[in-house]
């Protein structure tokens, strides 16, 4: 018979032992899913990659250019959009909204919206957009992607705008800045890094986004900037191309997989970094 | 002589003012308009994805939601099949990822020595960065076959003739089916559960904490008695938000699911999902009745999913104040 001492020291170690290992099992996916994308997708990787367009079916060889041009002038678009509009309502949130009804209901949505699911997101563009202007296109993809990134950057805007000392804000209304150049020339600088971050994330969060994409954007087998129609993107090309039977397109379907993963992680630990060194100033 | 230049000077003083106003109240205006268009994406999503889905609705009433039947041939479509793939994988993928995630929350707050806390929490953090595609190439060409050949074989003779059960581990084991969507889609929820469990035990008061430690209690004690109680609101809001998110997610369960519209009691069997279907019929949908069962679909899924994170966002935001996340 355990005494009750020796039976609560097991529950503990027992509890902590798995939560250990529960720990484990979360490196272990991380690691085994990055060992996996880059034995693959170093494979692929090659100057074909960035010099050929997507093959034909059934022909060898080929490359992502026209995938990796078509994803960045979506995202690039899609940011364009997404940035001034996020920033502005993050303004409000924070500067005009800190007891209105309106602002708690728009930050409730946008908190709604930043878990939405994005496929949704990708049929509601089709029917507002690819529908009515009777086609798939890149500015459609942006559009979608731009939905998606809005409430990313519109919450990081507000929360960093909120560390703002009230102190800072009643200087500039002191010497008789008005509103405006208060928020756009005293808070918002105050906190660019953590306004930038914010774009940063919202980045990484779309760039690997593919179901809005699918009925958007849909793809192109050729090199295209015509944003007009539709257009080659990194997403939908590993979607396609993982499922298909030929060797070299599930080749590429790895290689891109890879591009996309690298550009997250870059940007998820890069901003980290930053803002860590900046902690300790 | 000071007279009428002070008095120019107020004059001066009080345009500058009026015009001040004037640039301030633009500016509000200006940026609750861009606050607006949120508001107004979300409404717009419900209004056309209804306004589409229209004529499906029309057709089949609210029996499209109890149908079993998904035949384009036949132009008859329910969402049954594709509501269970959904709500059975996501509830599945929470009872794997709840525990594990809550073992993580529990190890990065009480036990992980300091200077590991940062690089172990950013760690897991980059498991929610990595896309949803490169999980699902992952599952398809790396997790399904391991599970096919290591996993299902061993569970199907150890629960497969229990009675009830069983009848879940029967079938061939093929690998992609609802049971591997589940564990892709737990590995995919395990960060946003982890983060937000950690999150919200760190506002659990030291003093509470000290105190229990102080009277003896093990490590295990406080968190079982005092954090957990502390933080139940804010751990159930973390668990909803996993949810709403493994049920809208689309691509890794697409590739790992099966993709066959029809309900099988089988775990190991091919399954779809809403997300899933969407994403692979709507592109070479016919105008008509097809088109808009699949706008309906959509709707479905953005209205649980809806109802899902209204409910995780108020209790996460009663737990931590009105800070949110």
């Amino acid at each position: 018979m355990m005494s009750l001492y020796t039976r609560r020291i097991w529950i503990n170690r027992i509890g902590i032992t798995l939560s250990m290992v529960a720990m484990s099992l979360g490196l272990i996916a991380l690691l085994w899913i990055l060992w996996t994308l880059f034995s693959k997708g170093f494979a692929a990787l090659s100057w074909d990659l960035f010099t050929q367009d997507t093959p034909a079916p059934g022909s060898e060889g080929g490359g992502l250019r026209n995938a990796i041009v078509g994803s960045g002038l979506i995202l690039l678009f899609s940011m364009l959009i997404s940035t001034p509009i996020g920033i502005l309502a993050g303004i409000y949130l924070a500067e005009f909204g800190r007891i209105s009804k309106f602002a708690s209901l728009t930050r409730f949505m946008t908190d709604i919206m930043l878990s939405a699911p994005s496929i949704v997101i990708g049929l509601f563009v089709y029917a507002l957009f690819v529908a009515t202007t009777g086609g798939f296109s890149g500015w459609a993809g942006s559009l979608a992607l731009a939905l998606i990134a809005i409430p990313v950057v519109v919450r990081t805007t507000e929360n960093m705008l909120k560390l703002v000392p009230t102190s800072l804000r009643e200087a500039a209304f002191a010497v008789g800045a008005p509103r405006w150049q208060v928020s756009l020339r005293v808070t918002l600088p105050a906190v660019k890094s953590g306004v930038v971050t914010g774009v940063l994330l919202a980045m990484a969060r779309i760039t690997g986004e593919t179901a809005p994409l699918l009925f958007t954007a849909l793809n192109n087998q050729f090199f295209s900037t015509n944003m007009a129609e539709p257009m080659g993107n990194l997403p939908v090309v590993i979607y396609q191309f993982a499922l298909s039977p030929y060797d070299n397109w599930v080749g590429l379907a790895w290689g891109g997989a890879l591009l996309i993963a690298l550009l997250v992680l870059v940007v998820n630990i890069g901003v980290r970094v930053v803002f860590r060194n900046k902690d300790k100033r | 002589m000071s007279e009428p230049s002070a008095s120019a000077g107020i004059d001066l003083h009080a345009q500058q003012v009026r015009r001040f106003r004037l640039q301030d109240k633009f500016f509000h205006y200006s940026t609750q308009f861009f606050a607006f268009i949120v508001l107004a994406a979300l409404v717009g999503i419900l209004v056309s994805l209804t306004l589409e889905a229209w004529p499906a609705l029309k057709t089949f009433g609210p029996a499209f939601l109890w149908t079993n039947i998904w035949s384009v041939p036949d132009d008859q479509y329910g969402a049954l099949a594709a509501i269970y793939g959904t709500v059975v994988t996501s509830v599945l993928a929470l009872l794997i990822a709840v525990p594990i995630s809550f073992g993580i929350a529990l190890f990065l707050t009480e036990t992980c020595p300091v200077w590991l806390r940062r690089p172990l929490g950013t760690a897991i953090e980059l498991l929610a960065g990595i896309p949803s595609i490169v999980y699902g190439i992952w599952g398809l060409f790396v997790f399904a076959p391991l599970f096919a050949e290591y996993v299902q074989p061993p569970l199907q003779a150890l629960l497969g003739d229990v009675p009830v059960i069983g009848g879940w581990f029967s079938g061939p084991p093929i690998g992609v089916g609802i049971l591997a969507a589940s564990i892709v889609l737990a590995l995919m929820v395990i960060p946003f559960i982890a983060s937000v469990m950690r999150d919200v035990f760190e506002t659990v008061p030291h003093v509470l904490k000290e105190s229990a430690y102080g009277i003896g209690c093990t490590t295990w004690e406080v968190v079982r008695n005092v954090v957990l109680p502390y933080t139940r609101v804010g751990v159930i809001g973390g668990i909803m938000l996993g949810l709403g998110r493994a049920l809208g997610e689309t691509m890794a369960v697409t590739f790992v699911i099966g993709n066959a519209n029809r309900i099988n009691g089988s775990l190991f069997a091919p399954g779809t999902s809403i997300a899933s279907t969407l994403a692979n019929e709507f592109g070479e949908a016919d105008p008509g009745l097809h088109i808009a069962s699949l706008f309906a679909l959509g709707l479905v899924l953005f209205v649980i999913t809806f109802v899902v994170l209204a409910i995780s966002r108020w209790l996460i935001s009663r737990s931590m104040g009105s800070e949110g996340l």
